[in-house]
């Protein structure tokens, strides 16, 4: 504990080592382009063509090193310098500490759509109509589409989607003769009969109260639209986080952590794993993605029966597709050659074979129609879950479906205080209603400070 | 008076001149040898300080843009809610921590002190091993000690047929922590204070024991006074170390999500507000005025000790 205060410290001085280093290279040569500060020297992979341009991206997808080795054999003209600078918030810190220093990020980063307005906000990303990047707008689904654009700008390519769905436990629905849930009054409903038919021993999903990313996409599913911002009038923002839609919400699943019928365990923990694996778990409302991980903590020889089905709705009549995670590739305000980054980002993605490396080496589900409606990818049967097509079956069009939502231009805050507050509700110190006008006072309070203008 | 003949000043001896210049040279050289430290505490922790300073007295909100603002991040830390309950938490970590730590390594000194068999060599290594292992390593394995589902506790209370505890539950986190930062400190503190203890000369033992006095009247009335500056050390290391509480929240606050949120100490509220938040500015106005805190409580705390210290 006695050398804690050298952390911060270290913090910044690493950011003003960054930015003594970096003064030097900042007026290098535009024609080689390259990055600014993240080395040319350091990439993980080889660089294929010598003397062309490079581009240094930062990303963390399983598949880049091949992507990315592919993309170099097949351009002469310009070559890309991969590195993992970690994944998600790791890397945020790296480039939101690097933007804060002026120097030090990369020409292309690889960044989740719910965080895109907060470094759009630093100044740190490249408006990517200036270089064309309208003439690929053809190749992404609208959703992902609207999640990159901004006001009249667009600020990144979208890479991946994560449409939600609802894994389940097929075994147990069937042992307990209970029906697939379809809708959110079905799924309460076989809650209750979960609870009854196993003493309690199975509750049928959890109500993280870290789980941001899910409570966002259930909201939007339920019509709200907590914020509204366009980096065209980058002072002014709409909080609107106490509606009726979000109070729906968060008295349907804290009415269930009441009754005892989901639990509460923090996602992303070991907690909340062995719960899933032991059984304790009927449900995981997860998006597409979690394929890939459920093998990871399930045990083959449990007998466990995992399979994929359409996320509940509230009305069945008029259902909403919702998405949760994936990623995009921004063009940094640091990168030297911002119209070349851009047209590597637009392009790293954009021949079949690249797109199947993503598929089959990254478990991506690309933003991309052109792939995910293929036959190709609709036909791909998952061996863990009995050999099921659940991208034909729906996730793709759930894809197809997805509309978009607006994040806010401060996610980590706003996810630390939803934690907060519904963690407090969760205990028992304050109702679902409350909790959401706690938010709100909360976020207006923030965003004041901020120097924002509320709507 | 400028045809003052210079011949008329006195001329000085030139073994003084030869002297001066030689101390000039060693002067020099005395840089010479400084230097490599003189930059590296220059560049690394001089330079920062007066840029988190500089930085400090800005102010760069989200839409704003960045602008000098004077001491207005101070005014605003001190009425800071989140940031005054972080000091009042740490406070309160301090008011349990510093007794616990220093009063279990006092015991842990004096008994080893006494007792003086190859058992008690590597007891006292035990006791230590704990500093050894880092801060973080320390703190993930307790996390994983800990855990209400998988932790070795579940296997025990399964045993006895009840629930284990949430140990990581808004109620519990506090006495956790505690557990956490006692068992790693505790160690360090005993070596300090058992050094000291090693180097009484043990004459006055031996005057004491022909005087009658137990060995817990010695212990208490003579090797505690003794070593009375070593323990004013070690608190004064355990307040500092307290009120810069960090890494056993920050790598709990996963797992602990309802219990520990952003702003739990000060100065893991400083580290997000800058690296999660963006607010560079007011996270080094947090640092600085936490340091301010700290710096008042260990002099305050050294005054009220400085008979004992040795201090004066």
């Amino acid at each position: 504990m006695i050398k804690r205060k050298a952390l911060l410290a270290a913090g910044m001085t690493t950011a003003l080592a960054a930015a003594l280093v970096g003064c030097t290279n900042n007026n290098g040569g535009s024609g080689g382009g390259g990055g600014s500060g993240a080395s040319k020297s350091n990439c993980t992979n080889d660089i294929k063509v010598k003397d062309v341009p490079v581009v240094t991206y930062w990303g963390w997808l399983p598949d880049t090193a091949e992507t990315v080795d592919n993309f170099n054999e097949s351009n002469d003209d310009v070559q890309v310098c991969w590195s993992n600078a970690g994944q998600g918030g790791d890397e945020y810190t790296k480039l939101s500490t690097s933007l804060e220093s002026k120097s030090g990020a990369p020409d292309i980063v690889q960044i989740e759509y719910d965080w895109l307005n907060s470094f759009l906000i630093q100044g740190g990303l490249v408006d990517m109509t200036e270089h064309g990047i309208e003439d690929y707008k053809d190749n992404f689904t609208e959703g992902a589409w609207r999640d990159v654009s901004s006001g009249d700008g667009v600020y990144a390519v979208p890479v991946d989607l994560g449409p939600v769905g609802m894994w389940y436990r097929a075994d147990i629905f069937e042992e307990n003769g209970i029906a697939i849930p379809t809708t959110w009054d079905e799924y309460a409903a076989a809650a209750e009969q979960l609870n009854t038919a196993t003493g309690g021993a199975v509750k049928i999903g959890n109500f993280a109260p870290n789980g941001a990313g899910q409570h966002y996409a259930f909201l939007d599913q339920a019509g709200a639209v907590p914020f509204e911002f366009d980096n065209g009038n980058p002072t002014e923002i709409t909080i609107n986080h106490n509606d009726d839609a979000t109070k729906t919400v968060y008295e349907y699943w804290l009415d269930l952590v009441d009754r005892g019928l989901v639990g509460t365990d923090q996602a992303w923990t070991p907690e909340f794993s062995t719960a899933l694996a032991s059984g304790k778990y009927a449900t995981a409302v997860y998006p597409v993605w979690y394929n890939a991980h459920i093998p990871d903590f399930e045990d083959p020889e449990a007998g466990a029966v995992w399979r994929a089905a359409p996320i509940p709705q509230w009305d069945a009549a008029n259902p909403v597709q919702v998405n949760w995670g994936g990623s995009t590739l921004a063009v940094t305000t640091q990168a030297s050659d911002a119209a070349l980054a851009t047209k590597v980002a637009a392009e790293l993605y954009n021949t079949e074979e690249r797109q199947k490396l993503g598929v089959e080496k990254g478990g991506l589900f690309l933003a991309m129609p052109e792939m995910i409606e293929s036959d190709y990818f609709k036909d791909l049967e998952y061996e863990f879950f009995g050999g099921q097509k659940f991208n034909g079956e729906f996730f793709a069009q759930a894809a197809i479906d997805y509309e978009g939502v607006m994040f806010s231009p401060f996610s980590q805050y706003y996810y630390d205080e939803s934690q907060r507050l519904l963690s407090e509700a969760i205990e028992g110190n304050m109702t679902a209603a409350e909790a959401a006008d706690e938010l709100q006072k909360s976020l207006e309070t923030y965003a004041t400070e901020q120097g924002f203008t509320l709507n | 008076m400028s045809t003052t003949p210079q011949l008329q000043h006195p001329v000085r001896p030139p073994t003084v001149k030869r002297g001066a210049s030689l101390e000039r040279k060693h002067a020099r050289f005395g840089w010479v040898f400084l230097a490599p430290f003189a930059i590296v505490f220059l560049v690394f922790l001089v330079l920062p300080l007066v840029y988190a300073f500089w930085m400090s007295l800005h102010t760069n909100t989200l839409a704003g843009g960045e602008q000098f603002a004077g001491l207005a991040n101070y005014v605003k830390a001190f009425t800071d809610e989140r940031f005054l309950s972080g000091m009042v938490r740490v406070a309160a970590f301090a008011v349990v921590f510093v007794p616990l730590q220093i009063g279990l390594a006092l015991v842990f000194a004096l008994i080893l002190d006494d007792i003086r068999t190859r058992l008690s060599r590597f007891t006292r290594l035990l006791i230590f091993v704990p500093y050894a292992i880092p801060g973080v390593i320390g703190a993930l394995m307790w996390g994983f000690l800990y855990s209400p589902s998988f932790g070795p506790l579940v296997t025990v209370f399964e045993f006895l047929n009840t629930q284990a505890p949430d140990l990581l539950s808004r109620d519990s986190i506090f006495w956790s922590l505690t557990n956490i930062v006692t068992w790693q400190w505790t160690g360090y503190y005993m070596i300090i204070i058992y050094a000291s203890l090693q180097s009484i000369d043990p004459a006055i033992y031996e005057a004491a024991r022909i005087d009658g006095a137990t060995k817990l009247q010695t212990a208490l009335h003579i090797k505690v006074p003794i070593v009375a500056s070593s323990l004013v050390l070690t608190v004064v290391f355990s307040l500092i170390g307290t009120l810069q509480f960090f890494t056993e929240p920050q790598v709990l606050a996963p797992l602990a999500g309802n219990a520990i949120d952003a702003a739990y100490t000060p100065n893991l509220y400083a580290y997000n507000l800058a690296f999660s938040y963006q607010q560079f500015n007011y996270a080094s106005a947090i640092s600085f005025a936490l340091g301010l805190m700290v710096f008042l409580a260990s002099i305050i705390f050294l005054i009220a000790t400085r008979k004992k210290s040795g201090l004066r």
